[in-house]
């Protein structure tokens, strides 16, 4: 049990990590989605361990919107490429408070 | 005839409509002949009434116009009461005024705003009408504020000048010190008696409170108060020789003739509170005695023509104030109708001269213009002469004379009065001739540009015969006892009673009057034309000189009321230029405005950045739930 709560916190900060060095923002969304993911993972031990089907169905609710999530984030990549012709995301540092 | 009491006031105030409305689009001798017209008829009407009132005696005559307004019971009408007191004032505002007028179409001839002008006169004469002829105290400080407003636009009419726009707020100021007090002592008539109906309150005054009263003596203060502002006496004269920043005829009209004497009318007309207030009848009397030495030893020292004339109106109100404060009501009436046509005369030709040498009011650059002027310089001689109240042959002296005279023998009269307007005699004749010398003997100093024409001459001869024959209507009573205008006057002012033991001795003090007068006029001989040189030698000494700034600076109470009252005054208000209480306000708004620009940084499009925003934030929120 702990174990797996051990796992979804190592992914979370492995995935938090990523996100905040990595620069290219195809690996920044990657990132997202792991740290996505390890929530789920953690809401699913939750649930095996008060035997109760809640956890899982949380899961598919987490799945459901990192689909979504994804795909707005691809759609703003795409056009952030298309205008700057890198994926770099400090590229878009043009905004001036 | 009376039923057109309402037309007297209202036509000056048609013809300054008519002028502010078209007066631009108007020709000038159109824009003169509605200026001049229309107070030109109110004297017609004025004197058709007055020979009426004259031959059917009555009372008085009251015309109700229309209701002002009600509020609570407090029902103002526009209503006038011509009684002989107000009748005697119309006679002289409309009479002198319409002469005045006339004069002015030659003297405001080349000015641009000729039309504004005629305007404010007319809207002048109006006001003052409105204040002598009101049936109640509301209307009359109606017409008292409109006179005030109407000097105020006069004064500064040549506004391009700053020195007259300062002139201007000055005289505005300083009268409305005098009219607040005023006011004060309106509401709390109207609170004591429920009604500001002058007539009410005279005969319910006398049934209310006995002699001496702690109210009537406050409410007596404070209608003195409103007096000495507008009349410029003691402590608020100061206005006064600055209102001559004005075109000269405004000088005439304003500061001689009538707005001034507005104080001696008010005091005159709530005489019933007075007799009641002894404690401020007394006080009348010594502002006008302390006033017209000032005033008289002011002019002594002045070189501009027009102020040696504006301080001895200071000084011959103060005469009159000193008859008001001893009882003697109808000698300072008098002397207010004989110094109306005096002064006007002495003022209108000071402006002839002023004209004719371009402008020029010092009198050390003039001289010689006796032969060149001639009408003017006996014109101005005979005002002269009444002015400085040579014995017999001129009204000033019939009028001065009654007024010293009751100094002594009316029962509240004093010694100490006495000297005083006796000293204050022999200082007017003095500055008086001292005027006449300089200015029309010796050697001409500035050549003379444009000789008066007849429309200036006219005015001046009309009022040189009123200043010899006005004084003839009331004679003295060892020598032709002849009381024509104490008996019209009777109805309305109580004779001063007079102490029967000095009636004997009364041609000695007479006597001593007319040495007094003629001994003032010798001394401005010997110092100006006799012998100069001793003039120069006083001059010279140390002491005089100081005496002379210090007099010629009107005795220091510009500087005096300068530093008590001015610059205090605008020090505060430097301070507080940048409003104290909203700095409080203002230092919110910087805050938020500062703090808006600092986290307006951190929009700047660096993901990562906002990435970590989120993660301390996160952090910052479960460190403070767990540890809470």
């Amino acid at each position: 049990m702990e174990a797996g709560l051990l796992l979804a916190g190592i992914l979370f900060m492995l995935g938090l990590i990523s996100v905040l060095i990595r620069r290219n923002i195809i690996f920044m969304l990657l990132s997202v989605e792991i740290m996505l993911n390890a929530a789920g993972l953690a809401f699913i031990v939750a649930g095996t361990r008060s035997a109760q089907p809640d956890g899982q169905v949380m899961f598919i609710f987490i799945l459901t919107m990192a689909a979504a999530e994804v795909s707005v984030g691809l759609a703003l990549i795409l056009q952030l490429y298309h205008r700057l012709k890198t994926l770099d995301s400090d590229a878009a540092n043009k905004m001036r408070g | 005839m009376e039923n057109l009491l309402w037309l007297i006031p209202a036509l000056p105030f048609a013809g300054a409509l008519l002028l502010v409305l078209f007066g631009s689009r108007l020709s000038r001798p159109l824009v003169a002949a509605i200026g001049v017209g229309s107070v030109g008829l109110s004297a017609l009407l004025t004197l058709l009434l007055g020979l009426q009132f004259l031959s059917e005696r009555p009372a008085f005559y009251h015309q109700q116009v229309w209701q002002w307004f009600e509020v609570a019971g407090f029902n103002p009408s526009v209503a006038f009461h011509l009684d002989a007191l107000a009748m005697v004032f119309i006679f002289v505002i409309t009479f002198v005024g319409s002469l005045i007028h006339l004069y002015a179409t030659a003297y405001m001839a080349d000015d641009a705003d000729f039309s504004r002008f005629f305007a404010c006169m007319n809207l002048f004469v109006g006001s003052m009408l409105v204040l002598v002829l009101a049936d109640n105290l509301l209307l009359l400080y109606l017409g008292w504020e409109g006179v005030g407003l109407c000097s105020y636009l006069l004064i500064g009419f040549w506004y391009k000048n700053p020195a007259n726009g300062y002139a201007a707020r000055k005289a505005f100021l300083i009268t409305r010190v005098g009219d607040t007090a005023l006011a004060i002592g309106l509401f709390l008539l109207f609170q004591l008696f429920g009604t500001l109906h002058i007539q009410s309150i005279a005969s319910e005054a006398m049934q209310v409170w006995d002699k001496g009263a702690p109210m009537a003596v406050l409410v007596a203060f404070l209608l003195l108060g409103g007096a000495v502002g507008k009349s410029g006496q003691l402590p608020l004269q100061t206005w006064l020789p600055d209102a001559m920043a004005g075109p000269t005829p405004v000088s005439a009209l304003i500061h001689a003739a009538t707005m001034v004497t507005a104080g001696v009318y008010l005091i005159a007309r709530m005489h019933v509170i007075f007799a009641l207030a002894p404690a401020a009848q007394l006080a009348v009397s010594v502002i006008g005695a302390a006033t017209l030495l000032l005033a008289g030893f002011s002019a002594l020292t002045q070189y501009d023509l027009k102020r040696v004339l504006a301080y001895s109106t200071i000084s011959q109100i103060g005469y009159m104030f000193l008859a008001l404060g001893v009882g003697a009501w109808s000698a300072g009436i008098f002397h207010f109708m004989i110094h109306a046509f005096f002064k006007a005369l002495l003022f209108l030709c000071a402006g002839a001269i002023i004209l004719a040498l371009h402008h020029e009011q010092d009198m050390r650059k003039m001289g010689g213009l006796r032969e060149k002027m001639p009408v003017v310089f006996w014109t101005f001689l005979i005002g002269a002469a009444s002015l400085a109240a040579v014995p017999l042959v001129t009204a000033g002296f019939y009028s001065k004379d009654q007024i010293l005279w009751l100094q002594l023998a009316g029962e509240n009269g004093n010694i100490g009065l006495y000297l005083a307007g006796l000293l204050g005699a022999l200082i007017t004749s003095i500055y008086t001739f001292r005027m006449v010398f300089m200015t029309f003997f010796g050697t001409g100093k500035t050549h003379l540009e444009h000789p008066p024409g007849k429309v200036i001459t006219v005015p001046l001869i009309i009022l040189a015969i009123l200043s010899v024959v006005g004084g003839f209507i009331e004679l003295p009573h060892n020598f032709g006892h002849l009381t024509l205008f104490s008996d019209l006057l009777a109805p309305v002012l109580p004779a001063v009673a007079i102490n029967e033991s000095m009636a004997a001795s009364e041609w000695l003090f007479q006597l001593l009057a007319a040495v007094v007068s003629l001994s003032g006029i010798f001394v401005a001989y010997l110092f100006y034309i006799a012998k100069p040189a001793l003039l120069t030698s006083i001059e010279r000494s140390g002491a005089a000189m100081a005496l002379h700034r210090f007099w010629h600076a009107g005795w220091g109470f510009d500087k005096l009321y300068d530093t008590l009252l001015v610059r205090p005054y605008v020090y505060l208000a430097n301070l507080n230029k940048r409003d104290v209480i909203d700095a409080f306000y203002s230092f919110l708004t910087d805050l938020a405005e500062a703090l808006h620009i600092m986290l307006a940084q951190t929009q700047n499009g660096v993901l990562r950045n906002y990435i970590m925003g989120v993660v301390v934030g996160a952090v910052a929120i479960l460190t403070l739930s767990l540890l809470l």
